[in-house]
């Protein structure tokens, strides 16, 4: 009786400690359930809108020559179509299910980073509604999803439809970069102690791969987009032909953020049927590795073949065949997964039930778009299909097929784990026929339409060619989807209100998200278990009531912190406690501030947008004020536990991590700046570059000597702290500061003598970037050290406490290298050229 | 092409359906391990690598024979064709005539097109008388037709651009050698 006592007293505290603020705090809310379920929630709105305006779009092309909505609403609606549905749908929704899913299945209380997934989602929140009330005024974006150059540009597209999409989508993407990097940092470095790589659940794998290629994926639309926006607002130019600019840039950098995307929004949803299949197949996954080994090969692949959306744009023949070639090996790892899905049903005894009903229907569906795909990266077959509907009915069969029907198969593979409520069979097997037979009608015969000459994005097209009976079926297939869509969510409304109760773990799964109270607890685990196995509830099914009896570890609070183990990346060796933040308004702030940045670069009222920036990096500074040593956080004190000891006391914790996987999407982006620089110099058509260059060497040299020396004394200053002497710490610290800020004048000094014109040339424009962006790299450092060197003075840093200095180390290195890679591409090579 | 990946669909389809369906029996570890590397050697690289091969083979020579490249015996029509929001500006360069909206060409002899565009990008495209090409503002590629028959084939801009691009069409009118030659004749005479 006393024990049982005991352990609800325990769950009282962790629920004081680890629950969200009533009411209106829940906004403050930083715990990956209530973050997750909120994308997912989101998500589904903007899904529905998306659906909304696909309907629109299929009324108006029912009959031919119709004129319900005209040229211009259409081309914003099939825009704001596309648009909503991969940037505010798919990947959002998809790091929702991951952000909810992998804490739990890893064993940990939180994500490692709880404040940042908060913000990601405000802004993912404010973005998108930013982006939807252009649709409202009636001045969407209007040039497609895919925003080519120079139809949206500033003499094309005048209205601030473009502006809307370039600062929306871009303000969107932050969250799915702070999402990304908080996934994988969570998954490699707070798994259960003991859990290795090997042993960690397929669905994780595959969430890493997708968050990696989100990391390297992103930032090259991330800087197209802003590259555009500058060239629409200032009028720098970058992809106009005549200042030496070039729009097929602008397809380039699209596309190598654009085709990787496609697999960044397949991959969850595979993972989801590689979770689900061996659990009603009721064996093991066959073939762990070889699908290990797909996810990561398929990774690799699509950063290789976005050449294949630009076929047609007139490239070399060899080229053409090295994409086409790079494009169907895509294949290869596609097809191993199907066959080990295949493969594991084969020798498994299957349990029929409706999540399985959803996963036929993706293999189905998927199937026939994959093996379109492989036609489409013919080259001869696409230069006859690509842009017409025949490309519009493939790549709707490789979305919704490889993302919305394993989506659904999930959330209502997971919905008990929400709810504490069983699926009903009846209406979900209703919603999937709908959906499954109303797909097919639409896009089977669309591919047909293409094929008999329909191109895309026409409003109307006449009668009499073959595609009227077509279209007209096209429509009447959408509208039986829609309404499978309206009996999915029906049955979602009632299931939560009607559903019968569901007993813990009710499919009988192997993973550990299914070890958790239901409905889930904010705290996930009241003690966190030792895994040693890939099915660890299938190897010892009293898992779940052993760790409720809190028999497992780190079962108690300490001082009222939130705390999950740090493990080893690859073995999940048990290294830390990470201790997590609590509940905060700083997200809100953070993202409320951002909001006003683009509300006033959208208005162009740059004072606003000016001052909201100020306000943005005063949020965030106090931010990662309250960090570490900071009282609010985790103070020194007598008691604090050494084996293993609190994250913040070591000079490796996931902070660290987190640092180092930022500087490789920033690595990304200027990756994706010297490609734009080498491109335009060797295949822009009026390229022009001043004989002299117009850079002061010497004094640029001496700006980078003022940041050499300004890294060296960090560095040594660092290692100082690790061996235990910190005092030259503080005022080292400020000289180091004080070096950056050499640097950075002596830059800004460049800068003004050299008299660019960023306007007339595009020359001028990538330097003025590339300049700006060394600017902001030194000022930030040199701004983070001068706080470091007060967090010294406070206490906050010190020898027991030489967390910080190791986190930022990796951004000054960073700076330098970019730096000094800088002054290579533009002042070295010119010179030897 | 399409038949080869109807079967594929089909036949994967079916054996999933199969493996659904089927109660089988105890598997040793042995057995299952011999199943499932058929499986996956099986069909997720021999069918894939197989079927790649094959449709390459197939298909980049046909390509290849499609791209513009010097004709060794016969003499090549060059026609330049422009576009702009909403409209083709097509020229030939040899008799100076002009055209909106329509080519005239010889049936039967390889025409080179060289496209560009004054404004945004357009494409150029006739569905039966080939694949299309993209017509890009400061560049110019070349896109080689040849109509068999003499007729009229209809052609329309394949990338969107603006509004008006629903509407952005044009004919080409293929006309037997001797009747091109005395349309050739009767337009230079209107000039």
């Amino acid at each position: 009786m006393s024990e049982q006592q005991d352990n609800a007293q325990l769950h009282a505290q962790f629920d004081r400690v680890w629950g969200n603020l009533p009411g209106i705090g829940a906004l403050a809310a930083v715990n990956h359930t209530s973050v997750g379920l909120r994308f997912i929630v989101t998500g589904l709105f903007f899904f529905l809108v998306g659906g909304l305006l696909a309907m629109l779009l299929r009324t108006q092309l029912a009959l031919p020559e119709q004129s319900i909505i005209g040229a211009d609403l259409y081309s914003q609606l099939f825009t704001m179509h596309g648009t909503l549905m991969m940037f505010l749908f798919a990947i959002p929704i998809l790091e929702g299910v991951a952000m909810y899913l992998v804490p739990k299945m890893i064993g940990a209380r939180d994500l490692a980073f709880p404040r940042l997934g908060a913000m990601g989602y405000f802004c993912y929140l404010f973005g998108g509604l930013i982006i939807l009330s252009s649709l409202l005024l009636n001045i969407a974006p209007d040039s497609g999803w895919f925003m080519y150059t120079p139809l949206s540009s500033s003499t094309f597209s005048p209205g601030p439809g473009s502006d809307f999409w370039l600062l929306g989508i871009t303000f969107v993407e932050i969250s799915s970069m702070t999402g990304a990097i908080e996934l994988i940092v969570s998954i490699l470095r707070t798994r259960a102690n003991g859990m290795s790589l090997r042993q960690m659940p397929l669905f994780c794998w595959y969430i890493l791969a997708m968050a990696l290629m989100i990391v390297f994926g992103f930032p090259p639309l991330i800087l197209a987009s802003i590259l555009l926006e500058l060239e629409r607002a200032a009028g720098m130019v970058f992809f106009e032909v005549a200042g030496g600019g070039d729009p097929l840039l602008w397809q380039h950098l699209f596309w190598l953020f654009g085709h990787p995307e496609v697999y960044i929004i397949f991959l969850p949803a595979a993972g989801i049927v590689s979770t689900l299949i061996p659990v009603f197949a009721r064996r093991p996954i066959v073939g762990y590795r070889w699908i290990v080994l797909a996810v990561i090969v398929m990774g690799f692949i699509s950063f290789g073949l976005w050449v294949h959306h630009m076929f047609t744009v007139g490239i070399p023949q060899l080229a053409q065949a090295f994409f086409s070639m790079a494009s169907m090996l895509v294949a290869i790892p596609t097809t191993i997964q199907v066959f080990a899905w295949l493969a594991t049903l084969w020798t498994g005894r299957v349990v029929w039930n409706l999540p399985m009903l959803w996963i036929l229907g993706f293999l189905i569906i998927f199937v026939a778009g994959g093996l379109t795909g492989v036609m489409l990266a013919l080259v001869p077959f696409n230069w006859q299909v690509h842009d017409t509907h025949f490309v519009v009915a493939h790549l709707h069969y490789v979305l919704v097929g490889g993302m919305l029907f394993p989506l659904i198969a999930g959330l209502y593979y997971w919905l008990p784990h929400v709810s504490g409520r069983m699926p009903s069979n009846v209406l979900g097997a209703w919603a999937f026929w709908l959906v499954f037979i109303g797909f097919n009608v639409t896009f089977l015969l669309m591919h047909l339409t293409g094929l008999l000459g329909m191109p895309r994005r026409v409003y109307t097209y006449e009668a009499g060619l073959g595609w009227d009976w077509l279209n007209l079926l096209s429509t009447i297939g959408g509208f039986i989807m829609a309404i499978g869509i309206a009996m999915f969510l029906l049955d979602i409304g009632m299931h939560f209100r009607f559903g019968r109760r569901a007993p813990r773990n009710p499919w009988a799964a192997d993973t550990l998200e299914w070890a958790v109270a239901m409905p889930v607890t904010t705290y996930n685990f009241i003690s966190l278990p030792t895994i040693r196995s890939r099915h660890p509830l299938w190897d010892n099914p009293q898992l779940p009531d052993e760790i409720e009896r809190g028999e497992h570890s780190l079962a108690t609070i300490h001082h009222g912190l939130r705390e999950t183990w740090g493990s080893d990346a690859v073995s999940g060796r048990l290294r830390e406690r990470v201790h997590l933040p609590s509940n905060s308004w700083i997200p809100l702030q953070a993202g409320l501030a951002l909001t006003v940045v683009c509300l006033g670069l959208l208005l162009k009222s740059y004072w606003l947008a000016l001052a909201a920036v100020l306000v943005s990096t005063v949020i965030m500074l106090r931010w990662s004020w309250h960090n570490g040593g900071h009282p609010r956080a985790a103070p020194l004190r007598a008691d604090d536990p050494c084996d293993p000891p609190l994250h913040s006391r070591t000079l490796d914790g996931p902070g660290r991590w987190g640092m180092l996987l930022t500087l490789m999407a920033n690595g990304s982006l200027y990756a994706s700046l010297l490609f734009g620089w080498f491109y335009l110099w060797t295949a822009a058509p009026q390229w022009q570059a001043p004989e002299q260059g117009p850079l002061d060497v010497p004094l640029l040299l001496a700006s980078g000597l003022g940041l050499s020396l300004a890294v060296a004394l960090y560095h040594w200053l660092n290692r100082q702290l690790q061996r235990g002497s910190t005092s030259q710490l503080a005022g080292g610290l400020w000289l180091v500061a004080l070096l950056g800020v050499v640097h950075v004048l002596l830059l800004v000094w460049v800068l003004l003598l050299a008299e660019l014109s960023p306007t007339g040339s595009a020359y001028d424009a990538v330097l003025t970037v590339m300049l700006c962006y060394l600017l902001f790299h030194g000022a930030l450092a040199a701004l983070l050290s001068a706080m470091q060197a007060v967090r010294v003075q406070r206490g906050y840093v010190s020898v027991r406490l030489p967390y910080e200095p190791q986190v930022l180390q990796p951004f000054w290195s960073y700076t330098l290298g970019v730096f000094w890679l800088g002054f290579a591409a533009f002042i070295l090579l010119p010179m030897a050229w | 092409m399409v038949g080869f990946a109807t079967v594929t669909l089909i036949a994967v389809v079916s054996l999933w359906l199969y493996a659904l369906r089927r109660r089988p029996r105890q598997w040793s570890q042995e057995q299952a391990r011999r199943v499932h590397n058929r499986w996956i050697i099986g069909g997720g690289l021999v069918l894939p690598v197989t079927s790649i091969t094959l449709l390459l083979a197939f298909g980049i020579p046909i390509g290849h024979r499609m791209l513009p490249l010097p004709l060794a015996d016969s003499e090549v029509v060059r026609i330049d064709v422009t576009a702009r929001q909403w409209w083709w500006d097509v020229s030939y360069p040899d008799s100076g005539i002009r055209l909106r909206d329509e080519l005239h060409i010889p049936a039967g002899t390889p025409v080179d097109l060289h496209l560009t565009s004054d404004d945004v990008i357009h494409s150029f495209w006739v569905p039966r008388l080939g694949g299309k090409l993209d017509m890009l503002p400061g560049r110019t590629n070349v896109l080689r037709l040849q109509a068999d028959e003499p007729g009229l084939y209809h052609g329309q801009c394949a990338e969107f651009c603006g509004i008006g691009h629903a509407h952005m069409k044009f004919t080409v009118r293929a006309h037997a050698p001797s009747e091109y030659a005395a349309w050739l004749e009767g337009a230079t005479g209107d000039e």
